[in-house]
């Protein structure tokens, strides 16, 4: 008969059970996934309260909305026929429903100022804006990457120090200001290689007349090289510092292997998180080069629509930009989590 | 560590070779944009001679698109985007500030609640932020300030909560809370003197963005209501006459870069003395990294 004082079957008295392995009792999430999914509910309750503030900015705060639209031409008859049309007579709840919900059916509403689907507006000019963003994405990555690892490479050069000043002084110019030289440079003024507006007709995108690309593209690019050289820059000369360079060249390793398979992967990481949060300036970014280059996207879109009052359309369009907002700071989070193994040990 | 710090620190960036530059760039064109009304040789509104007119004698840098003299319209066109650019930092400061301080001294609810307010507001890029509350109402300068302003907040509040993490735990804060003082003195006098340093970066950050993102707003038709003269205004209206004459468009443009990379490079002065980056050089690679986003 068993008492308490037996041991558990299968093992002799005297002896020691196993130490208890890490992860072996309560299995552990991965915490690649764990850190994900968590970013991701918290990125959908940000969004959810994003979408309550659009809300209000557009259709809560002073005055009629519908007497707003009208301004001039607001007589009682019309601002109760708009506000009719703009279901503004139902409560505030009821009203974010109908647009939420519309949302995930595709019933997006029809714009105010052309009475056009809101979706049928829209979405060619997401794929405009999704070209230039990308475009300059990956030329912007490579060369800010190329540049600074250069200038650490040599590190106190005349290269490094002239190009870190310009740097500098490029962060601080506004994008206009940068398309507009670009324009003055090579459009009108000074050379006249290449056209100063990039009226791409409906229905045609980037790729079938990608010279009306290029200014764009060349402004957007120049705007965001700067960030991802300093910190290329940064990282690759404490790459270079550090013990494992060190001992890579004591080891006799030649010196383009020490820089590309050593040095490199790991000044990459934090750049990587650069180039991310770049991409989100982007999206906002666009909205002045757009307008400049008369570039048929998102952001000339936006820009019209709140001259127009459109709310439709500006409810889209801003909701769109934020959620591409919220998702690539998760992306870039993980990202960052990827390249650096050092992150994932759970503290 | 010393309170009152900032005037040694601002001292020591000027001393330095960027922060004179970028101190010197600044206050031209500060200099131009207060004093340029006083100065202007004709009323900015005055239609005076053919549209687009090549520089003359009479008139300096040549007309605009309506004939009116570019040069007074650029004497003229500054104050106000500095004024209102100046008005907007500080809100988004003394907004921020509260907002971060008081999220990492209260820690709890109070932080929860602030802290997810300012994941919303990032979540928007400032330009379209500002479109968005500017897109009922209209662009009233009072509304352009508000918007911008409010911006700003969230960034400065993530950074001055990140500084006041490190400062609440410290012995001096301590001793008088067991004093008894209650926590908004607290936050008062014993936490914010010591976050100069931030504050100051921050101040400078912020003050370069909210000129640009003016300037900007302007540029898109969201400035002061024409015919009042403004730099990011007249950079639009005269970019059809760039082949006739570029100076309506190159020399408010130029003022406005010289402005911001100004108030940057004096920042960025600023920054490396508060980091101490003279007394520990091998961390000067690592300043170079002082991206706005990165300020975390």
């Amino acid at each position: 008969m068993a008492t308490a004082r037996t041991a558990p079957p299968g093992r002799p008295i005297g002896t020691v059970p196993p130490a208890r392995q890490r992860g072996t009792g309560v299995r552990r999430a991965h915490p690649l996934l764990d850190l994900a999914g968590r970013r991701l509910v918290i990125g959908l309750l940000t969004l959810f309260l994003v979408s309550v503030t659009v809300f209000v900015a557009t259709e809560v705060l002073p005055g009629n909305a519908a007497s707003a639209i009208l301004g001039h031409n607001a007589t009682p008859a019309r601002v109760r026929a708009l506000s009719l049309q703009l279901h503004l007579n139902r409560g505030l709840v009821d009203q974010y429903w109908t647009w939420i919900s519309g949302l995930f059916t595709g019933n997006l509403g029809h714009s105010l100022a052309g009475g056009q689907a809101v979706w049928g507006l829209v979405q060619p000019r997401l794929i405009n804006s999704a070209v230039l963003v990308i475009v300059t994405g990956v030329i912007g990555s490579v060369v800010g990457v190329t540049l600074g690892a250069v200038a650490a490479l040599r590190k106190d050069s005349w290269f490094d120090h002239v190009t870190s000043v310009v740097a500098l002084a490029v962060t601080s110019l506004p994008e206009f200001v940068v398309a507009i030289a670009l324009i003055i440079l090579f459009a009108t003024v000074v050379l006249h290689v290449l056209p100063a507006v990039s009226l791409l007709a409906p229905g045609v995108y980037g790729w079938s007349q990608p010279e009306l690309l290029i200014l764009p593209v060349a402004t957007l690019v120049i705007v965001i090289v700067p960030y991802i050289f300093r910190m290329m820059r940064a990282a690759m000369i404490e790459a270079l510092e550090s013990d494992y360079v060190e001992m890579a060249r004591l080891k006799g390793v030649p010196e383009w292997q020490v820089v590309l398979r050593h040095a490199l992967p790991n000044a990459i990481a934090p750049t990587i998180q650069v180039i991310g949060l770049n991409f989100l300036y982007l999206a906002g970014g666009v909205v002045i080069v757009e307008v400049v280059f008369n570039y048929p996207g998102v952001g000339q879109g936006l820009v019209y629509a709140v001259n127009n009052r459109d709310i439709p359309v500006i409810q889209l369009i801003v909701l769109v930009l934020a959620a591409f907002y919220v998702l690539m700071n998760i992306l870039t989070d993980v990202l960052a989590l990827l390249v650096s193994p050092r992150r994932r040990i759970p503290r | 560590m010393r309170r009152f710090q900032w005037p040694s620190v601002l001292w020591a960036a000027l001393r330095t070779p960027r922060g004179a530059v970028g101190l010197a760039l600044a206050a031209v064109v500060v200099l131009i944009a207060f004093l340029g009304p006083f100065l202007a040789p004709q009323s900015p509104d005055a239609l005076v001679t053919l549209t687009f007119a090549k520089p003359s004698s009479h008139f300096l840098l040549g007309a605009d698109f309506l004939g009116r003299d570019v040069l007074s319209r650029i004497l003229d066109g500054g104050w106000q985007l500095l004024a209102m650019a100046l008005a907007a930092t500080a809100l988004g400061i003394i907004i921020g500030a509260m907002a971060g301080i008081s999220a990492a001294y209260l820690q709890g609810a109070p932080d929860s609640i602030i802290m997810r307010a300012v994941d919303v507001i990032l979540s928007f890029p400032q330009l379209v932020f500002a479109l968005l509350l500017l897109s009922m109402i209209g662009p009233k300068p009072w509304l352009i300030v508000l918007a911008v302003g409010l911006s700003h907040a969230p960034a400065v509040a993530r950074v001055l909560r990140a500084a006041t993490l490190d400062i609440a735990e410290r012995d001096y804060v301590k001793a008088v809370e067991l004093q008894g003082m209650r926590p908004a003195r607290v936050m008062l006098r014993e936490i914010l003197p010591n976050l100069s340093s931030p504050l100051m970066v921050e101040a400078g950050l912020r003050l370069t963005y909210s000129i640009i993102i003016m300037a900007g707003l302007a540029f898109l038709g969201f400035g002061q209501p024409p015919p009042t003269p403004n730099w990011g205004t007249m950079i639009n209206e005269n970019q059809t006459g760039l082949s006739l004459n570029p100076w309506a468009v190159i020399v408010p443009a130029v003022l406005i870069a010289l402005l911001t990379i100004g108030t940057n490079t004096f920042t960025d002065a600023v920054a490396r003395v508060a980091i101490g980056v003279d007394r520990r050089p091998e961390q000067a690679a690592l300043v170079d990294d002082l991206s706005p986003e990165l300020a975390e």
